[in-house]
């Protein structure tokens, strides 16, 4: 047996922008525990909730997380418009799910170029974002922002999206997805990639149960978990089936993103050529919310929750918020058990971490 | 700009942003924005960087961090604060975890505005930090001289 030590990882590290903080206790070049400490960017976000009111409150929403800005917005609104009781006009769904899936796309390119960056590829971390780069233009085109577009408010959304800017996304669609077909093979074919990737970081479906993780993670271990079958938005009308692996490796959780890229660009497609055309992009909301309600969206990293109470009063009582990493990371830290000290970051990429959201 | 004599190097930092402008760093200095045509380049060790671009609020738990990252920096440095959390606090001004912009800590020199901070401000924020650094490393030199000739 070899001597302990324990490795501080963090707050500020290469592999990440983020500050994440992991003791790692090491035996040799082994890992034997990892004590993840969090807090650094804890804003307290959830007590604005007795500072804004209901309205406003969709704009810190977004704010809690920038890579998944859109769907933290339209699952508080949800949220509230159950309360409310309700019913979103068909056009204003689709347009949150266009937007959604747009947005999960920019997720995907953002983290699979990580990805690349972490295992030393910098060219494929380049193309990755070139290619994203696109995917943000459309944002831009058709919300106004880059990252965080304000679009959504609770009763439906403010904007539409004309009919000239749905054939610009799909114009751009079907070249981002000639582009995103050679990153494919480049992801699933190149030697260096599969040597880095396969069978490194393996987590049982079982284990993956027990430790309750969600999203893209939990699914490269066979887990069928997808939100999106619960039918919020328009997705009850889109044929939708989530995308699953047995392998549960950092090769499977490659696997599954870049899959759900040509997914979403599927969805999108269908969206557009199903939205209806109508003038009504919202309805009138009248009153204060009285009641509780849990949302429940998949955004990019995986199962998130919102738990909105209100007493009739424009503020509302409690906005609770649960974000996929946080549910990810009592499993990151079973996987880092026993991983060679060089894949640490790799790992705990792996998971698509997203602290900000985590912290709050 | 054409005097510079050495590449400046960045430095970033995530105070308590929600990743929205960090990502915008980030975008800035892969291909389609470059700012490393600029001359500058990222790196994460603060003992070599010139220029810190902080995103994000202070809190209690951070700012030690950030302090920490600050003193490490060799003299000359010019800090830039990324979007409106760094420079005021912004949105989670009124949090109770957030004692407000990067200035409450460090000594912040350029401010970029933005929510998120669009990739050509952020730019915009490095080309003044490159003017701001030069000129710093130039009056540094200039005292250096001058001690040296009082020395004589
Ligand atoms: S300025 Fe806006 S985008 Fe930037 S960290 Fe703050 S809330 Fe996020």
């Amino acid at each position: 047996m070899g001597n302990r030590s324990v490795i501080p990882f963090g707050p500020q590290h290469p592999v990440l922008p983020e500050p994440i903080h992991i003791d790692l206790v090491v035996e040799d070049e082994k890992v034997v525990e990892a004590v993840p400490s969090i807090g650094f960017i804890h804003r307290g976000l959830e007590s604005l909730a007795g500072k804004r009111d209901f309205n406003q409150l969709v704009y810190v929403a977004e704010r809690t997380c920038g890579i998944c800005s859109f769907q933290h917005g339209m699952g508080y609104c949800e949220a509230v418009e159950h309360i409310f009781g309700v019913e979103v006009p068909k056009r204003a769904k689709y347009l949150r799910t266009i937007w959604a899936e747009l947005a999960r796309m920019h997720s995907h390119l953002l983290w699979l170029g990580l990805l690349a960056d972490g295992f030393g590829y910098e060219n494929l971390f380049y193309q990755c974002w070139r290619i994203r780069e696109r995917i943000l233009d459309l944002h831009e085109l058709t919300a106004g922002g880059r990252l965080i577009f304000s679009v959504n408010k609770v009763g439906g959304v403010l904007k539409d999206i004309p009919e000239d800017k749905l054939k610009e996304i799909l114009r751009t669609l079907d070249e981002v997805d000639d582009e995103l077909r050679v990153i494919r093979s480049v992801f699933f074919e190149d030697r260096s990639v599969i040597s880095r990737l396969k069978g490194v970081g393996v987590l049982t479906k079982e284990q993956v149960n027990e430790l309750g993780a969600v999203g893209p993670f939990a699914r490269a271990s066979g887990v069928r978990v997808d939100m999106r079958t619960l039918g919020y938005a328009a997705y009850p009308e889109l044929s939708f089936a989530p995308i699953v692996s047995n392998d549960g490796d950092s090769y499977a959780r490659c696997f599954i993103r870049m899959m759900e890229l040509f997914q979403s660009i599927k969805l999108i497609r269908e969206a557009i050529g199903k939205i209806p055309a109508e003038k009504e992009l919202e309805v009138p909301i009248k009153g204060n919310p009285d009641g509780e309600y849990f949302m429940r969206v998949e955004q990019p990293r995986g199962e998130a929750f919102y738990y909105v109470k209100g007493s009739g009063k424009p503020f509302l009582e409690r906005m609770r918020i649960r974000t996929p990493t946080f549910a990810n990371i009592p499993a990151l830290c079973e996987m880092l058990k026993n991983a060679d000290l060089a894949d640490v970051g790799l790992l705990v990429l792996t998971i698509d971490p997203c602290i900000s959201c985590t912290e709050r | 700009m054409a005097n510079i004599t050495r590449s400046p190097w960045l430095l970033h930092y995530d105070g308590s942003s929600c990743n929205g402008c960090d990502i915008e760093v980030l975008a800035c200095l892969t291909p389609v924005y470059d700012a490393e045509r600029l001359g500058v380049m990222n790196t994460g060790d603060p003992m070599q960087a010139d220029i810190f671009l902080i995103t994000g609020g202070i809190n209690e738990q951070n700012r030690p961090t950030v302090k920490q990252l600050y003193d490490q920096m060799p003299s000359p440095k010019v800090v830039v604060a990324v979007g409106v959390c760094a420079c005021t606090g912004g949105i989670f001004k009124e949090c109770y975890n957030i004692l407000g912009g990067a200035d409450t800590t460090i000594p912040v020199d350029i401010y970029v505005p933005g929510c998120a901070a669009r990739p050509e401000a952020i730019i915009d924020g490095i080309v003044k930090a490159v003017a701001l650094f030069q000129k710093r490393s130039d009056d540094y030199k200039a005292k250096v001289k001058e001690k040296k000739k009082a020395g004589k």
